[in-house]
């Protein structure tokens, strides 16, 4: 193995030293390899792995018995394997509508679909199999759509043969000649704005032999999208065009919602299992740095191709692209998934849970479990804050709405340092609960959330010296919900903080350079 | 030119203050289309003189329709030839000469045959494509409102939004008189797929990252989207959200 290694590096290295002799034409890349296996054949390198032919070997002839309707799944669930010997006629059939949906807690964004859903519907089919492809387009569509699938070997991937009208149907058939995991698009002009409204999905083109099995499947893809209103901003929010030429995300998410992969909603695996995931990126802009908190992928097919690296941390998902990573599960807990580009994850949304039932495995991991993940705002799947919303656009918010929207939201956002019962961390992160410094000043309380806070304060008789960050992701009524619940809460003398007091002093006070809004 | 255009305008105002009636027409141009994908290096430079033409002030209603169904029952939902309309021609009526919901709503699920046909009954036609673009890239205040930001986004908002049923005449006039062009519903134009057919060899070099190559301006989206709608049709379709108006040459021009 050494002794290859070396082979390849002095191989690499005269590769390097020609092209750069000869001015690094391409020309002179190209002819070098050529020359290569020559000075490689004196040292019994072992047999590299042959590779899969792609295309030129993905023909294994007519299709076979009758016609197969495709199961189609919803994220984040996954076909079962085809475990079939034999090419195969699939028939898909896929219906592209136009709904509105939550996209984060109190927001609604009109998303454009396959399926219906964000992700767009999973689809499995073995390499060779024939595709006949079904593309519907939801009467009550406003836009016509058609689909490119990157697994299809023709000009455009289906794109123009599927473009459809809306109440109408498309048909188009194609053999599946390459294996692998591929993104589906609407490439509808503009292409750029049918994908911000969630128009993509995976098709899994299985070798001929299958994947290697696994204990479960999960279906995660990434997308950014682009509203009028800032990040979490209530209501319903239309799409912003200059924001996705500038490529300034509101929002970056795996499965289209804030809540699509956590609370209820989160992965659930046991100790013990082996755990797949077929992972895209929507894009249309954004690449990702997919990484799960706490775990390491044992094996990542990168790129959704055929070879795997091993013992992963982080892997690159380019927009358009694929990725599957494999890992077992050996400790309990929760594992968070996450956009590494770290203010996607922390502002933007790019948040998931995969939680793991099963005993303690202290030799693995000794760690206390702590629920909280570092992550600052934890996605709160809230009625409460849908029911807050509401109520203060007919103008009939109540005190205990704002309360109980203001815990989802304090658990949410606040309770990472401030603790769950207001307790704070003595020396370090100052109470909330009993605390005669909050109440003495309610102004002062919506300033600090609004605009941070640092250095020397006492908080009940105890010196604090520390850094609040601007809370500058928090809507005006959501910093009046918040502390609403703290004054009303663990021994604090009540009160409430109105919307519009948060606009005014907002409006009034100055946030440092860079703080948001 | 323009001031000729001006004066037409200054006339129109009047009448354009209250909503106006169905089959009621204003005149819009002369002008200059800028398409998106222009036919030729001179169309692209200059863009392409439009004559000043008449154009219904609103889009044709279900009641508007109904009085042509009654009168010429070859176009009934039940009668009409598979040819010139698809199986879900009116499909929404609730009889043959029944819409059945309100009468003051445009009229949809019609083919461009039955546009074109009742147009012709009213002594009208279609408007060609550059017509109807001229017409909507006005905004209230301006005949070209394309660079104001706000009006863009208000037309790419509507593309973002469910369906909504509403009365025709309700929309804002816009600089020409004319209402409802955008956020109402899509519109037939006689030349509906001109310019995939005329300009194009290969259609398909408008999907994806293509379609930007050749466009004029790369940050009309409105324009991209209603090229993408109109290019998706055959002239027997008809969808939920499509109607039409009608349009007539100016009077005493010759086109």
């Amino acid at each position: 193995m050494r002794s290859l290694r070396s082979t390849e590096l002095a191989l690499g290295l005269a590769l390097l030293a020609t092209a750069c002799n000869q001015g690094g034409t391409d020309d002179a890349a190209r002819k070098t390899p050529a020359a290569a296996p020559a000075s490689a054949a004196a040292a019994p390198a072992p047999a590299a792995p042959a590779d899969t032919g792609g295309s030129a070997k993905g023909d294994f002839g007519p299709p076979q018995g009758e016609p197969i309707h495709a199961v189609l799944t919803d994220p984040p669930f996954v076909p079962p394997p085809t475990n079939r010997k034999h090419p195969a006629k699939v028939i898909v059939d896929l219906e592209v509508q136009e709904v509105t949906k939550t996209i984060s807690p109190g927001v609604d964004y009109t998303f454009w679909t396959f399926g219906g859903v964000v992700p767009g519907k999973f689809i499995r089919v073995r390499q060779g199999d024939t595709v006949e492809f079904h593309l519907k387009n939801h009467p009550s569509s406003k836009m016509p759509h058609n689909i490119d699938l990157h697994a299809v070997t023709g000009p455009g991937g289906g794109a123009a043969s599927s473009f459809t009208a809306p109440g109408h149907e498309s048909q188009f058939t194609f053999k599946a000649l390459n294996q692998g995991l591929y993104i589906y698009h609407c490439a509808t002009a503009p292409v750029g704005m049918h994908v911000a409204n969630g128009m993509y999905g995976l098709i899994l083109i299985e070798p001929p032999e299958g994947l290697p099995p696994v204990d479960k499947e999960f279906y995660v893809v990434q997308g950014d999208f682009y509203t009028v209103g800032k990040y979490r901003e209530k209501g319903e929010q239309p799409f912003d065009m200059q924001k996705a030429i500038e490529e300034n995300a509101t929002y970056v998410l795996f499965n289209g919602s804030e809540g699509a992969l956590v609370g209820e909603n989160a992965l659930k695996a046991k100790v013990g299992e082996t755990v797949r995931m077929y992972l895209g990126n929507g894009g249309p802009n954004l690449v990702s740095s997919f990484h799960v908190i706490g775990e390491i992928f044992d094996k990542v097919y990168y790129e959704g191709g055929t070879r795997y690296q091993e013992n992963v941390q982080t892997t690159l998902i380019p927009a358009g692209g694929s990725a599957i990573v494999d890992f077992k599960l050996e400790v309990p807990g929760t594992y968070v998934l996450v956009d590494h580009s770290l203010f996607r994850a922390f502002n933007k949304g790019a948040l998931g849970m995969l939680k793991v039932d099963g005993e303690e495995n202290k030799p693995v991991y000794s760690g206390k479990e702590v629920d909280s993940v570092y992550i600052s705002d934890k996605v709160v799947n809230g009625k409460a804050i849908e029911q807050a919303t509401a109520a203060m656009a007919k103008g009939t918010l109540t005190k205990e709405q704002q309360i109980e929207a203001g815990k989802k939201l304090y658990l949410g956002t606040c309770s990472v340092c401030h603790q769950q019962a207001g307790e704070g961390i003595p020396s370090v992160f100052p109470p909330l609960a009993k605390s005669d410094y909050l109440v003495a000043d309610k102004k002062r309380a919506v300033e600090i959330v609004l605009n941070g806070l640092t250095g020397p304060i006492k908080v009940n008789g105890a010196d604090f010296n520390s850094t609040m960050p601007p809370m500058s992701q928090l809507n005006d009524d959501e910093v009046a919900n918040i502390l609403t619940f703290v004054l009303n809460s663990w021994g604090n003398s009540g009160g409430i903080v109105s919307p519009k007091e948060v606009e005014e002093i907002r409006a009034t006070t100055k946030r440092p350079p860079g703080a948001a809004h | 030119m323009w001031i000729l255009a001006l004066a037409f305008v200054a006339a129109l105002t009047a009448t354009s203050t209250a909503a106006a009636t169905t089959g009621d027409m204003a005149v819009v141009g002369p002008g200059t289309h800028r398409p998106l994908y222009p036919a030729s290096p001179e169309a692209a430079e200059k863009g392409v003189p439009v004559a000043a033409f008449r154009l219904d002030r609103t889009p044709v209603s279900e009641g508007d329709f109904l009085a042509f169904v009654k009168k010429n029952p070859q176009w009934r939902r039940d009668r009409v030839a598979r040819l010139f309309a698809d199986q879900n021609y009116l499909a929404h009526w609730a009889g043959p000469e029944a819409p059945g919901g309100d009468l003051r709503a445009p009229v949809t699920r019609v083919s461009w045959f039955a546009a074109k046909a009742y147009c012709a009954a009213q002594g009208k036609r279609l408007p060609t494509e550059d017509e109807w673009e001229l017409a909507a890239a006005a905004s209230e205040a301006a005949a070209d409102g394309r660079a104001d930001p706000a009006w863009t986004q208000r037309i790419l908002d509507w593309y973002a939004r469910p369906n909504e049923a509403r009365p025709v005449g309700q929309g804002p006039a816009n600089f020409w008189g004319v209402r409802d062009l955008h956020g109402l519903v899509w519109e037939w134009v006689y030349d509906f797929n001109a310019s995939m057919v005329a300009n194009d060899r290969d259609a398909a070099a408008r999907f994806c990252g293509a379609a930007a190559v050749s466009a004029q301006d790369k940050n009309d989206y409105a324009s991209f989207m209603r090229l993408a709608f109109r290019s998706s049709l055959r002239a027997d379709y008809t969808t939920a959200n499509l109607g039409f108006r009608c349009a007539a040459d100016a009077k005493g021009s010759v086109r």
